[in-house]
């Protein structure tokens, strides 16, 4: 029996968030995070995890005396997004640990007969909105932009898996000796989109917050706008061209997400060696921000580095020159300004939509490692395909989360549109 | 009148199964034929076993059936398949003498006490209060039994073409049973429409074999029962050829006469079987496609020529046959010709193939939508142990996917259904790793030996195998091998790694049974099969752990039934659309349920307390 584990409470920001554990190594998996209390006593502890202090959570633990009739383990979060994927993805590399399946815990509640019907049926709808829920936004995210990535993932291993499966059960018949350039151009195909969607750190900014950056020449007005974002004074404000010389940070909310805005030094060709540095040092950093808003002093003006997609360029001091623009000394544009950072991470956000959630990063992984191992044992396709197929096996279940699900049938209509089989 | 507990109609590959696996069980059978000389013919091509097939097979020996036995002495070319890959999808096959398996079938039905043959009719099923009791014959005589077995194949409806001719008919030669057909019509049960072809037989001695290639067997033959060594008859070699753009011409051009191109035929064909017309329009690329001219006999000059089955015209048969390198001069013995005819829809059956609708009535083989001698003979087995249990009020007898072929195919067909000629393949077992032909006896033979099954004469041999088996592993765990010592044997394998039990070293990639004997001496006293079988077993450990909770919960899932009357009506909170689907489908167990498309977690909990509360109210009765 595998030892579960899943997000118990609502997900999003909250109060309290609660994680529960159950099966025989719930208890085990607890003591690697901290002293479990006795049982059913409830007691505060620090969550400690390769030396870090993860958490400080109330932490209780049940015998079969429990919710689900196992050993039980339920861990009392502070309810932030970011501790509690924390707190899921070390509860993943335990082994003997697995992510609960939709409706498990109430599953083996019922099979070790702790529930009875009419309880049953009241967790039903709430597991039944869960599931559904999940396959819609499977379903949506699958029919948006993503739709296309996700469905030629799909043709690629179906047809990988095919053509393997091909070699082993039609041997005897007029199927291509060699598939493992296709099946490896295949794999490798599956594997730099697999990991370039597990890199992209949108659902990992979601946890540790975004950077955006301000830029602009010399007395543009960026340390004003600031200031005016962050509601105090935490640049200083000169008419002398250069005052800011480091990176200032400010940690603030915008729409919901957590954002680092960076205040720079003034981009311009300088003689003066500290000043210049100030300015190498700004657009590195900008650069690797995940979002840049440049102040122009005109219309027309050359910047020293060029704006990305999605960055936002406003003509600054409006205050000044009176037209449109935004202006951190009268508040000109602020509010639309913070409305239009909030629009471009909701949109960064819900296009990473696919792994946002832990249990789909875990899938990819599963399936990132499936696909590695199957690219391992190309080489031995004469020999032992049965293993490439088995590792192409476990790579398809992972991602049917994604994919939707591949079964038998698909395979072989693949195997029979593609080769005349049948001696 | 006559009484048995188990009466079976139909004397094909499911029949003869069925009818052996319900005697084995201890019970009265008879097996009732229009023809008894025609018991254990192969209609098709004639050869048994194959990827998958070959699984079947196997498992079937392990439960003592006829049909491995039979293969095995009227076998005339083994070869394995995949012999060069891994044993998990290596398939055991060969070409057989039909009259040779003809009468291997026939002898082993004939040594069977308690089995009667009957030559006769089956005019009609009897039913009393929605249970089958037996079935009358068209001379009008009563046969009473517990169960009734239905293995009627291709004979329902059976409707021939060749070209724009067609007649009714089994098979070229024999009547179809329309009486039967005409009653079981009126049991509202789903069905559909099939349809499978043949190719013409050839006479061999008008085929130019010295300018042909030919295909031999393997040097050592591989047997598919496990208490066979060595082949017992004769063995011969294959014979290959292929078509060219002539025969394609020919095949093209007379495309509007064929039975299936012309539209005379409503039912599906099988995708991996089709016909020369298929593969003419389908694969229209390729200039040339294999044939392989299989005798079908020692003693018989016809040859089978697989790979050009056909329901065109006669005349167009031998225009196209005769473009055929080697083939020039041939003359055709019979000719091609496709059959249409009825099945019905399985998943109106239970796993044990039990109709969910009548009671006593089982259904195996081609009636079932199943295609192969192979796949007919695994379900009437079946069949046979689960009507004779049946008719003694003993408890089902249960195939998991996660154990056998078998099981993959009995869910899959009584789940899913078919929507063309189902035929097995190693695909289709998501545990092929550990369900191998080599290992069907050891998954099977303990649980056949368990319900009385199986002679003494195999469970002895059964048992000492895994005496020496379990013997052999131990003299291998015992021994613990550093990475240095398996190095000095040829084995190679990074310095750095930990010590090996001799078992470990075993799978090891580099590793061969020769290194193993020197390292550990005491393994030498094995005999050889026993060492390559704990070698295979060794093989794929480390997949096979992998894959054991998946199993696990799997077979908790299979094992949790849901009977036949269960009411999901009365289970308030499932969705109309559910229950209606579940009501369609009417699932075995939970693994099932969880399957049909829509089914949430929700769904399946419901179901599952609803288990609950019956089996307590069942207790509390």
């Amino acid at each position: 029996m595998d030892t579960i584990y899943a997000l118990a409470s609502a997900r999003g920001r909250a109060g309290v968030a609660v994680i529960r554990i159950s099966g025989p190594m719930a208890h085990a998996a607890l003591g690697q995070l901290c002293d479990p209390p006795p049982l059913r006593v409830a007691k505060l502890r620090n969550l400690l995890w390769q030396g870090d202090i993860v958490d400080q959570a109330l932490v209780l633990t049940f015998d079969s005396a429990s919710f689900t009739g196992e050993p039980s383990v339920e861990l009392h979060l502070h309810g932030s997004n970011a501790v509690v994927a924390r707190v899921l993805q070390i509860l993943s590399t335990m082994d003997g640990l697995r992510m609960a399946t939709a409706g498990e815990f109430t599953r083996r509640a019922l099979e070790n007969g702790k529930l009875d019907l009419t309880q049953v049926e009241g967790l039903a709808d709430l597991i039944d909105a869960d599931t559904e829920a999940q396959r819609k936004q499977a379903v949506k995210v699958l029919s948006g932009a993503i739709g296309q990535k996700v469905e030629s993932w799909r043709q690629n291993l179906l047809r990988a898996a095919a053509l393997i499966e091909a070699t082993i059960d039609f041997a005897d018949e007029d199927v291509p000796v060699d598939v493992t350039p296709e099946v490896r151009s295949l794999i490798d195909t599956l594997l730099a989109d697999l990991h370039k969607e597990t890199a992209n750190t949108s659902a990992e900014r979601i946890r540790d917050g975004f950077e955006v950056a301000i830029l602009g020449a010399p007395n543009a007005g960026k340390s004003t706008l600031l200031n005016a974002l962050a509601g105090r004074d935490a640049a200083i404000i000169s008419d002398i061209a250069g005052t800011t010389r480091d990176i200032i940070e400010v940690k603030m909310d915008i729409a919901g997400f957590a954002v680092t805005l960076l205040d720079t030094a003034g981009l311009r060709d300088t003689d003066d060696v500290i000043e210049s540095m100030g300015i190498s040092r700004a657009i590195r950093r900008a650069a690797s921000a995940d979002l840049r808003i440049f102040l122009l002093q005109s219309a027309d003006e050359v910047l020293l580095t060029a704006p990305m997609a999605d960055d936002l360029v406003y003509l600054g001091k409006s205050d000044l020159h009176g037209g449109q623009g935004l202006s951190g000394k009268t508040g000109q544009g602020i509010d639309q300004l913070i409305e239009k950072i909030g629009e471009i991470l909701q949109n960064r956000t819900a296009s990473a939509g696919l792994l946002i959630r832990e249990r789909q990063r875990i899938a990819v992984q599963t399936g990132i490692s499936a696909l590695t191992a199957a690219r391992a044992a190309l080489p031995m396709a004469a020999y032992q395909p049965e293993l490439i197929a088995a590792e192409l096996r476990v790579a398809l279940n992972a991602l049917e989360a994604l994919l939707g699900r591949v079964d038998v049938e698909m395979l072989l209509g693949e195997i029979f549109s593609s080769f005349c089989i049948g001696k | 009148m006559k009484h048995f507990d188990v009466v079976v109609v139909g004397g094909g590959h499911a029949g003869a199964e069925a009818a052996a696996a319900a005697a084995r069980m201890g019970v009265s059978v008879a097996l009732i034929t229009l023809r008894r000389d025609a018991i254990g013919v192969m209609s098709c091509n004639p050869a048994i076993g194959g990827l998958g097939k070959g699984h079947l097979v196997r498992e079937i020996d392990a439960f003592d059936g006829i049909m491995g036995d039979a293969a095995d002495r009227s076998g005339i070319q083994f070869r394995l398949l995949n012999r060069r890959k891994g044993p998990a999808v290596q398939g055991p096959r060969t070409q057989a003498d039909r009259a040779l398996y003809r009468a291997a079938i026939q002898r082993a039905l004939a040594g069977i006490a308690n089995l009667t043959i009957l030559q006769a009719e089956v005019a009609a099923l009897i039913v009393e209060q929605n249970r089958a009791c037996g079935v009358t014959l068209a001379d009008g005589t009563t046969v009473r039994a517990g169960s009734v077995i239905l293995t009627t194949g291709t004979f329902l409806n059976g409707v021939i073409h060749i070209g724009d001719k067609s007649h009714a008919g089994g098979r070229v030669g024999d009547a179809p049973s329309q009486l039967l057909a005409a009653q079981l019509a009126d049991l509202n049960l789903q069905r559909g429409r099939l349809k499978t072809g043949t190719p013409p037989r050839l006479d061999g001695r008008t085929i130019r074999w010295d300018v042909l290639d030919s295909q031999p067997g393997d040097d050592d033959p591989v047997m598919f029962s496990f208490l066979n060594k060595t082949p017992f008859a004769r063995q011969i070699a294959c014979g290959i050829t292929e078509t060219n753009e002539r025969t394609h011409d020919i095949v093209r051009e007379n495309l509007g006469r064929s039975a299936m191109y012309g539209g005379h035929i409503s039912g599906v064909g099988p995708r991996y079987c089709p016909s020369i017309e298929d593969k003419v329009v389908r694969f229209a690329d390729k200039d040339h496609h294999q044939i392989f001219l299989e005798p079908e006999g020692l003693d018989d000059d016809t040859i089978y020529p697989n790979g050009i089955s056909t329901s065109l015209p006669a005349e167009v048969q031998e225009d196209y046959v005769r473009s055929i390198f080697g083939l020039e001069n041939v003359k055709i013995t019979q000719h091609g010709y496709a059959i249409e005819y009825d099945y019905f829809d399985p998943r109106g059956l239970d796993v044990t193939l039990q109709s969910k609708s009548m009671a006593g009535l089982f259904m195996a083989g081609q009636i079932n939508g199943t295609t192969g001698y192979e796949e007919a003979a695994a379900q009437g087995m079946v069949a046979g142990l689960n009507a004779a249990s049946n008719a003694r009020d003993l408890p089902p007898v249960l195939f998991s996917r996660a154990e056998s072929y078998i099981g993959v195919m009995l869910d899959d067909l009584t789940s899913q259904g078919v929507t063309e000629p189902y035929r097995m393949f190693t695909s289709r077992a998501e545990y092929r790793l550990t369900l191998r032909a080599d290992n069907a006896d050891q998954r099977l033979t303990d649980k056949a030996i368990a319900l009385g099954c199986v002679s003494d004469h195999r469970a002895a041999a059964h048992l000492q195998k895994m005496s020496d088996l379990a013997a052999a592993k131990e003299s291998l765990t015992c021994v613990s091998l550093t990475s240095k010592a398996l190095l000095n044997a040829g084995v190679m394998i990074s310095q750095d790694g930990g010590r090996k039990t001799g078992l470990e070293a075993l799978a090891l990639q580099e590793c061969s049974i020769d290194k193993i004997v020197a390292l550990v001496p005491p393994f030498a006293a094995f005999a050889p099969e026993i060492q390559d079988q704990v070698a295979k077993d060794a093989l794929y450990v480390q997949y096979i752990d992998r894959q054991e909770k998946d199993i696990q919960r799997l077979k908790a899932d299979e094992n949790m039934n849901i009977p036949a009357d269960f009411d999901f009506d009365a289970l308030s909170g499932l969705s109309n659309e559910l229950t209606l689907k579940l009501n369609r489908h009417r699932p075995a167990n939970i693994n099932q349920a969880s399957k049909i498309e829509g089914i949430t977690p929700a769904a399946l909990l419901l179901i599952m307390a609803g288990l609950r509360r019956q089996a307590r109210h069942r207790l509390g009765a």
